[in-house]
Order: C-alpha cells, then sequence, then structure tokens
C-alpha cells in the first residue's frame, strides 16, 4: 500500500486559553480527494492553516502533520523548512479571490513567481512561458499575462490563484471553500477545473466547503467537522446515504443535497439545483469558539442526546470509516 | 492675494523702512512715488500680477535690485535643504516603520514605536538647537552654521548641511516613522500577502515584494503633504543656522516691508506646494495600476 500524502495526528489549536480545534485525525492519500464539511465556525479553515503553517501569530497548533516525501513534521517546523514546502509540495486556494492578489502586480509575474522562487523553472523567460501555458489550462487567454488583477472578474481571478496553486505540481491541493465567494454559473466551471487540474497532475485534493452538493461531486471520501472535531468520515456515498452521526443526519437534512452522485474520475456538476419539498434545519446556532459543550460537541442541539453523551465518544470504524457518537443513526443493535 | 492685502495693512511704511527714520518727508515721498506706492492697491497689484506673466518678478523696494535672480538663488538653498531633509526622513522612516509594524507584538517593535513618539513631539528648531549644542558646541565635530554651495567647496557643503537637514529630517522622519508604521500593518493583513507565503516566500521578501509598493501608496500621500511642512520648518531652520535660503529672505522682506519680495516669496513657495502634489499625483499612477486609464 502506498503511503498517504498527508497525514494529520491529534491536531490540535488554541488560542490563548480557547481551544478551537481538537484531536483531528485526517489522512489523505495519493491523487484522493477528500472533502471536509461543517458548518460554519466548524475549525475547517483553522485546520487547513495549520497543516500549512500559516495560522495567526495568536493561533498556536499542537499535533502531527506530515507530508510525504518530507522527512520532518510540519508543526513545529521552522520557517525556512516550512516555506521550501509551501507552493511547491504544498499549495493552497482560498475563499476570497477578490482579494487573494496582488493588486499592483501584473497577472504573468504573479504566476511565475511561484515557480522562480521553487526553481521549478530555470529562468524568467521560461517561467513566463510556462506561466501562459498554466493560463491556458485554466481556460484563459495569454494576454491576461499583462494584466492587473482588478481587470479581471472573481471568477477569472480565482482561476489565476489555481493556476499560482498547481504551477508546480504540489502533492497536495488545499482549496478552503474556493467557490462560495462566486456565482453559481461560474462555480461549475471553477469546480471542473480544479478536478481537472489535480487529476492531469496526480495531486491529492483536501477540498473545504460547507455545500455537500459540492463534496458529492467533487470528492471520494469525506470528513464532517464540528465544534472543532471530526465527528464522521467515509466515502462520500456511504456518508451521504447512511449517515451515522446526529449531526451529519442533521447537515443531510438541511441540504438540498438531490441524486448527489459521487465522483469518480468524472465529474457531474449539475447536484444540487433541484430542490427536495420539505428542509428541516439543525435546532439552536453554532457556538462560539470555547462554548461547545464537553463530552459530545453537538449534544446541546441533539435530538437523542442523553446523559451519556456528557462522555466524550470514543470513534467506532476505521480511522477512515467512522464516526464518534453514542446514539448512531441507523444502528441495528442500540 | 491674501499676502497682498495683509502686507499692505500691516503698520510701517516701506519707503520709510527703506529710508531710515531719520529722512525727509519730501525723500519718502519720492521714493513711494518712484515704487508706484502712491498709487491704489489693487493697481498695485495688478501690475505685480502683470510682470509676473512676463516673467519679471519686479524690484524690491529695499535694495532696488531685481528680485527674480535672487530668489532663484535662494530657492536652489532651500531646495537643497528640503531634499537632503527628506531623503532623511525616508532613510529613518521606511526600515523604522517596517520593522516596528513587523514586530508590533516585540518589545523592539515597541521601544521603536514610543521612541517615534517623541520625535513626534519636537519642533524642528529645538532639534536644530540641540544639534548644534552637541555636535557643533560640545563636540566641534561639525560647522554650526553657515551655507557654501556645493559648487564651490563640495566638503564643506556638506559638512555645514549635515545639521540643518537632520534638524528638518529627523522630526520629519518620526512622524513619516508612524505613517509607514500603519501602512505596513494594513498591508500585512492583506490576503495577497497570505497568497505570497502561501507560494513559499518567507515572511520579510513576502513583505518586501507584495507589500512594500501597496503601502507606499498611502506613504506618498502623507509625503506630498510633509514637504509642505519641510519647506515652512525650512523657513525657520534657515534662520537658526543662519542659511541665505528663501526663508531667511522671506523673514528679511517681512521685516524690512519689502512687500513685492514677501509677495514673490510666497508665491514661489505656493508654486513649489503644487508642483509637489502634482508629482504625488504622477506617483500614485505610477504605483497604482488601478489609478490607470480609468478603470476599475
Ligand atoms: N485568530 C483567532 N482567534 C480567536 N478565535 C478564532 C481565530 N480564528 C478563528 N477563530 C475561531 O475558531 C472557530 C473556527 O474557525 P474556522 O475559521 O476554522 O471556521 P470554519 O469552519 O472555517 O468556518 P467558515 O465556514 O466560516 O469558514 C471559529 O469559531 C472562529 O471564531
Ligand atoms: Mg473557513
Amino acid at each position: 500500500m502506498t503511503p498517504d500524502v498527508l497525514t494529520v495526528q491529534g491536531l490540535n489549536v488554541s488560542v490563548r486559553d480557547t481551544q478551537l480545534v481538537s484531536d483531528v485525525d485526517l489522512t489523505v492519500g495519493p491523487g484522493e480527494r477528500v472533502g471536509l464539511i461543517g458548518e460554519s465556525g466548524s475549525g475547517k479553515s483553522l485546520t487547513a492553516l495549520s497543516i500549512l503553517g500559516l495560522l495567526p501569530d495568536d493561533v498556536v497548533p499542537s499535533g502531527s502533520v506530515r507530508l510525504t516525501g518530507i522527512d520532518h513534521d510540519l508543526i513545529g517546523a521552522d520557517e525556512r523548512a516550512l516555506s521550501r514546502i509551501r507552493g511547491r509540495d504544498l499549495a493552497m486556494v482560498f475563499q476570497e479571490p477578490m482579494t487573494a492578489l496582488n493588486p499592483t502586480m501584473r497577472i504573468g509575474d504573479q504566476i511565475a513567481e511561484s515557480m522562480l522562487i521553487h526553481h521549478t523553472q530555470p529562468t524568467r523567460t521560461a517561467a513566463r512561458a510556462a506561466a501562459a501555458d498554466l493560463l491556458d489550462r485554466v481556460q484563459l487567454p495569454a494576454d491576461l499575462l499583462r494584466a492587473y488583477p482588478h481587470q479581471l472578474s472573481g471568477g477569472q481571478r480565482q482561476r489565476i490563484v489555481l493556476a499560482i496553486a498547481l504551477a508546480n505540481d504540489p502533492a497536495l491541493l488545499i482549496c478552503d471553500e474556493p467557490t462560495t465567494a462566486l456565482d453559481v454559473t461560474v462555480q461549475a466551471l471553477v469546480l471542473d477545473l480544479i478536478v481537472q487540474g489535480v487529476l492531469a497532475r496526480s495531486s491529492a485534493l483536501l477540498f473545504i466547503t460547507h455545500d455537500l452538493a459540492v463534496v458529492a461531486t467533487v470528492c471520494e471520501r469525506v470528513l464532517v467537522m464540528y465544534g472543532g472535531r471530526v465527528v464522521e468520515s467515509g466515502p462520500v456515498h456511504e456518508v451521504f446515504t447512511n449517515p451515522r452521526h446526529r449531526y451529519t443526519q442533521g447537515l443531510l437534512a438541511a441540504s438540498n443535497l438531490e441524486a448527489a452522485a459521487p465522483a469518480s474520475g468524472r465529474t457531474n456538476l449539475q447536484a444540487g439545483t433541484a430542490s427536495r419539498p420539505r428542509l428541516t434545519t439543525i435546532p439552536g446556532t453554532v457556538p462560539a469558539a470555547g462554548h461547545f459543550p464537553s463530552g459530545c460537541v453537538f449534544r446541546n442541539r441533539c435530538t437523542h442526546a442523553t446523559d451519556l453523551c456528557a462522555t466524550t465518544p470514543a470513534w467506532s470504524g476505521t480511522p477512515t470509516t467512522g464516526y464518534a457518537c453514542h446514539h448512531p443513526a441507523g444502528a441495528s443493535h442500540a | 492675494m491674501l499676502v497682498f492685502g495683509f502686507m499692505a495693512v500691516l503698520p510701517g511704511d516701506p519707503a520709510r523702512v527703506a529710508l531710515g527714520v531719520n529722512a525727509s518727508d519730501e525723500a519718502v515721498a519720492e521714493l513711494r512715488r518712484q515704487f508706484g506706492l502712491d498709487r491704489p492697491l489693487p493697481t498695485q497689484y495688478v501690475d505685480w500680477l502683470g510682470g509676473l506673466l512676463r516673467g519679471d518678478l519686479g524690484t524690491s523696494y529695499v535694495s532696488k535690485a531685481a528680485i527674480g535672480p535672487q530668489v532663484f538663488d535662494r530657492l536652489q538653498v532651500t531646495l537643497l535643504l528640503v531634499v537632503a531633509g527628506m531623503l532623511i526622513a525616508l532613510v529613518l522612516a521606511v526600515p523604522a516603520g517596517t520593522v516596528m509594524a513587523a514586530r508590533h507584538r516585540r518589545l523592539s517593535g515597541v521601544a521603536l514605536s514610543a521612541l517615534s513618539q517623541v520625535g513626534v513631539a519636537v519642533p524642528a528648531f529645538l532639534a536644530g538647537i540641540l544639534l548644534i549644542m552637541v555636535f557643533a558646541v560640545k563636540l566641534g565635530w561639525l560647522p554650526a552654521n553657515g551655507w557654501t554651495p556645493p559648487a564651490v567647496d563640495p566638503v564643506q557643503f556638506l559638512r555645514q548641511l549635515v545639521l540643518p537637514a537632520l534638524s528638518l529630517g529627523l522630526v520629519q522622519g518620526a512622524v513619516l516613522t508612524r505613517y509607514v508604521r500603519s501602512a505596513v500593518l494594513d498591508v500585512l493583513r492583506e490576503d495577497y500577502l497570505r497568497t505570497a507565503r502561501a507560494k513559499g516566500l518567507r515572511p520579510f521578501p513576502a513583505l518586501w515584494r507584495h507589500g512594500l509598493r501597496n503601502a507606499a501608496v498611502p506613504v506618498v500621500t502623507v509625503l506630498g503633504l510633509q514637504l509642505a511642512t519641510l519647506l515652512i520648518g525650512a523657513v525657520v531652520v534657515e534662520r537658526v543656522f543662519v542659511i541665505p535660503g528663501l526663508g531667511s529672505l522671506l523673514l528679511d522682506g517681512v521685516s524690512q516691508r519689502d512687500l513685492i519680495l514677501v509677495q514673490d516669496v510666497v508665491m514661489v513657495l505656493v508654486v513649489a506646494v503644487l508642483l509637489v502634489n502634482f508629482l504625488v499625483d504622477l506617483l500614485y499612477v505610477a504605483l497604482d495600476p488601478r489609478l490607470r486609464t480609468g478603470s476599475r
């Protein structure tokens, strides 16, 4: 069995006395596309930024993050070592395309820069040519090389950010809600380009979103996060058709997921357009950071919660497929 | 226009001042006629404006010499002083402000911040006097005053330039530092800096390559405003260091009620400020592509 591209073990993230992410385990295999879903404030972005080592100054991670081909842990590694990895083995696309590019630098220079930093192109001219090629791969005309970001739309800018991220054929691409800020028509194109991009390079993908339909079209496996913890994980079709954790169940009931077929190489981008008649919402709201209940983090919003839920539920199943719930849905024995 | 009216209502007759208190009334009246001072004020003003359009700055009431060449000579001196002061301010403020922003959570940043706060509070003339006391009087390293044109003796020129330029530049540098700091702090929070880090740039190179030009835009605005302040500061500093610049000329003109001279100097200063503002606008466009071709 080939080793995983990314292995995160026991990741904790805290700011001063407040724990924001607790005990997250996650693996991404070579070329695998893994989704990370959960409501706003569940710790998805913090998990991604911990992997990249780009958390804000006062936010501190602990635990272990290993990347294939790198012989040291990324948590606690120094800036020098991390900067060699970022942009080369590990790349990221952020949520907000309007502000992600430097307004005073030409697009071409911004793309070429990532190759020049890591010496994956020998000269400025070669890097410029490679940048033109990358533009073509994200279906943008080469004359945009000389353009400035303000001359581009949000969708075009996000494609530029994607081109920058893919420039050095990273082993792992992390996308943090890459299409949330885009309008629906552009979303499908950008998603398609992301999937085509990682497929062409056999890069692995960690895809963060709160849109279940998007996960269903893009990813093969999914992790559900809530309250800074992974509460359930497994293959997309399994988790979405037979959710075990009550939170996952609530998420699915609240989303309008229509015939969401898991992607396997080819993608189906029409999901989520037809609406179901009745949508239920999860009662209550996501607590503020540091105000989640002890034990099961979901118990104050869960209709199945009992006294048992005051203790932290153990993980049931294998490391990659399982859940952490005292009263799982669809259980034949409980 | 304002200066003209103001000088005209000031007590003291230019002709009387020029000739001394003992001059006879006839002599004063004669001089007044000669300079056209007996004509109504609006006529005098229009005359002066007409002269300007022909490139003629007029004739001094006091020395009876043409003002144009004199103002031009003095302007060069003041410009050298102001530019030197500006350079000192920039050389001081850009690194200091950047370090303060990058380390704003650490002691070194906070300490620098406090130091610049002290600098802001010191007026230029006081800085000048302190500098003279330390470097000229106590240590004797540099001349306390005087001016030598660079063409005559470049070394002496530089030695005499150091203290007045420092007294102008240190204070402006302290002010500018605070603006550089806040501009860099703003840039550090920008998403594109995170993108730069995600590409594999280390914090300082990321700030250097992606932050500096963006931070320069607000700083340039302040720089333009500061040049006006520096020109005013130069008037005082020229007095302290006995430098024959536009400032000394202006002060002489005021004390001698040399209306035309004062008028000319103020006009030159105003034109200089307008020109600087124009240059600042050009610089904006050069720095920020969003301002070009009107496209947003
Ligand atoms: N620098 C910080 N200081 C304090 N709390 C923080 C900080 N950054 C994030 N948090 C808190 O941590 C929690 C998780 O944040 P995170 O950004 O990871 O959420 P998310 O799952 O990405 O949500 P979203 O869908 O809104 O992006 C939130 O409650 C947030 O308020
Ligand atoms: Mg987020």
